[in-house]
């Protein structure tokens, strides 16, 4: 039995954890490369033009693993009423098996219907012909190994807040900006420039999603709250904010427009779609940092 | 001050607000003036660019009422996106420095009652929650009836013998709606109007039924799909369409499983918003033998994003013809009306040739 892991949206989240988990069950997976234009392409074709980027790039990594038994695709609607995904995370899985003939290997997470990941996961076992027992192992095992590297980055991550030189924080999904062809040049352009990126994915989730409050009382939606709350526990060290979303990204529209309305540092926003040209970008990237360097003078 | 409440408009439901408000609170209420393209730019220029278009629209509606000298704001919010409106909308008329109060009636998908009773004993220190139950009642059976006939007239009004006469009897109706003073003396004026209504001569001709599904607002306010529903039934077309305040107020909990139900042959979960509703509707049209689909949308909104690609597979499986639109702040009247026209041509070619192929 081979299962594919599309590396796009949900991998950026629970990547290591799947890998580990089928890891330590012995079953083979195959994971995507990066984005490249191949997979750009055949996301474009399957896609509805009014998608989001990161939503057609999904579905073409989907369309890449067509030779796999399985295709992991879970469905993520809530963490509680407070903490909701965007839609798009409860709807991939009814699209794939609409438009893919693979059979797909499927849990919910909904925890006002009290449906665990872990519960999720056991549900697996028919599909993975294991015991309960087994996948119960593999699981915690997978999900103490995960705990462990996670805690690693993100000590190195806030590391990077003490260091000398600009500090800029790029406030982004992580499937857009650890995605090849959405944030990695972007990524690369800052370096390039001697900028300390931070990732706002790479801080603790708990106290991120309380210091949001500080911007956004009533949000609900889980992964901007974790995104803007980064925001306010670097709030001292760093001297810019990056905003980086994919067009057209519905949570990402309403809840970065209200933070740059109310934050007092200054910020770029960057809307990235399968349009965009990179020299364009480049050039509002270079402007930020020259601009951020004349303040800090 | 004196406190002046406006709201969003939506359909004619500022009837039924209106007259609950009155009501309830010792506050004036605002005669909320109909979109129009001034609202729709004065919305745009001070939205983020990608938002959905409910957003703008209500938006505008809110400036031009602060300029009318609204200073009590009160958006009806939801699930999906709709929920979060307000936290901008709040800080965007700030920034234009408009003073007033805003109450958001459901976020997270969940109405929280008592933080909305405070926000009415602020504007109205004397307000009675008993007297509220007591028109909140009256209200709710207002919309009932109200969307009871409008299904009515929206399948006839393309038939009738005397030009506007339905729109004519329909103002008339909710005039004397807003002016009811008690539970029967609603049902009174219910009854009369169904009837008259009902006597309303129509032409006698064969008819083409079409279904209307898709995103809510977009649906329900006519100024958000440019007059679709009036358009449709000048080409001599009878519509039904499911969204309603009904509907989602007091019905969708129990009949978002059946239609889960209906397409489980598509979809295992629900897809956020109207999303499954939509994909069980279409699977109803299409098992009905209606003569045609429309999904409609404000574009850029996700959830239906995802859906109207099952519809498209479910159509084409059922061979229903299927009419999409993605409304937007500038779309155009004319491309709209052009569309319909060829949609309605197709959907008579195809009756045509269904009588030339029975009678060989």
């Amino acid at each position: 039995m081979k299962i594919g892991i599309p590396r796009s949206l949900y991998f950026y989240y629970y990547g290591d954890l799947w890998l580990r988990f089928f890891d330590n069950l012995n079953i083979e997976t195959k994971v995507t490369p990066p984005t490249n234009q191949e997979i750009l392409d055949l996301g474009n074709k399957l896609a509805q033009d009014e998608m989001c980027l990161s939503m057609k790039i999904y579905l073409g990594h989907i369309a890449y693993l067509k030779d796999c038994d399985y295709i992991l695709i879970p469905r993520i609607d809530n963490f509680g009423s407070n903490n909701q995904t965007c839609t798009n995370f409860l709807s991939t899985y009814d699209i794939a098996s609409n438009i893919f003939p693979n059979k797909i290997l499927n849990y919910n997470i909904d925890l006002e219907k009290k449906q665990s990941e872990y519960k999720g996961f056991l549900k697996l076992k028919k599909d993975l012909n294991k015991s309960k027992k087994e996948i119960k192992k593999a699981y915690l095992k997978a999900k103490e190994q995960v705990a462990i590297t996670k805690k690693q980055k993100i000590k190195e991550n806030i590391k990077k807040l003490n260091k000398d030189g600009l500090k800029i924080l790029l406030v982004s999904h992580p499937y857009n900006s650890y995605d090849e062809m959405i944030g990695k040049p972007i990524i690369e352009s800052l370096e390039k420039l001697n900028v300390q990126v931070i990732y706002s994915d790479l801080f603790d989730e708990e106290k991120a999603r309380i210091e949001s409050k500080k911007l956004s009382k009533e949000l609900y939606f889980k992964y901007n709250k974790e995104n803007i709350g980064s925001i306010m526990l670097s709030l001292k060290k760093i001297d810019g904010v990056i905003f980086l979303s994919s067009f057209p990204c519905g949570p990402d529209s309403l809840v970065n427009e209200l933070v740059i309305r109310k934050l007092n540092l200054p910020t770029l926003n960057l809307i990235v779609d399968d349009l965009s040209s990179d020299s364009g970008i480049q050039t509002r990237i270079e402007s930020f940092v020259d601009i951020l360097e004349a303040k800090n003078e | 001050m004196n406190k002046i409440i406006a709201f969003p408009q939506v359909g004619d439901y500022a009837y039924p607000i209106t007259y609950l408000l009155k009501h309830i609170v010792r506050a004036e209420t605002l005669y909320i003036p109909h979109i129009s393209s001034e609202t729709i730019e004065l919305g745009s220029r001070y939205s983020p660019d990608f938002v959905c278009t409910p957003f703008k629209y209500t938006l505008g509606t809110f400036i031009e009422c602060l300029e009318l000298g609204a200073n009590v704001l009160i958006q009806l919010g939801g699930g999906c996106r709709y929920g979060y409106y307000h936290e901008l909308q709040k800080e965007i008329l700030k920034n234009l420095n408009y003073h007033f109060t805003y109450i958001n009636l459901v976020t997270e998908g969940k109405t929280d009652i008592k933080k909305i009773i405070k926000q009415f004993k602020k504007i109205d220190p004397k307000f009675s929650i008993l007297k509220g139950l007591y028109y909140l009642f009256i209200t709710k059976n207002m919309v009932k009836y109200m969307d009871e006939i409008d299904e009515y007239i929206r399948y006839n009004i393309g038939f009738e013998q005397e030009k506007n006469s339905f729109l004519n009897l329909k103002k008339e109706m909710l005039n004397s709606f807003s002016k009811t003073k008690g539970y029967f003396s609603l049902k009174r004026k219910y009854r009369y109007y169904k009837n008259k209504f009902k006597n309303i001569k129509l032409k006698n001709e064969p008819r083409f039924q079409v279904g209307i599904i898709g995103e809510l607002y977009t649906v329900m306010e006519p100024s958000a799909n440019y007059e679709l529903e009036l358009e449709l039934a000048s080409h001599g077309i009878a519509i039904k369409r499911y969204t309603n305040a009904t509907y989602l107020l007091f019905e969708k909990k129990k009949k978002v499983k059946k239609y889960l139900k209906k397409a489980k042959d598509y979809i295992k979960y629900k897809m956020g918003a109207d999303a499954a509703d939509n994909i069980g509707r279409c699977i109803e049209l299409c098992e009905e033998k209606f003569d045609g689909v429309i999904h409609i949308k404000s574009s850029f909104c996700t959830p239906e994003i995802g859906a109207s690609l099952i519809i498209k597979k479910i159509c084409q499986k059922y061979d229903m013809p299927l009419l999409e639109f993605s409304f937007d702040t500038n779309t155009s009247k004319v491309g709209m009306k052009t569309r319909c026209e060829a949609f309605v041509d197709m959907i008579e070619m195809r009756k045509e040739n269904e009588k030339v192929l029975f009678r060989n």
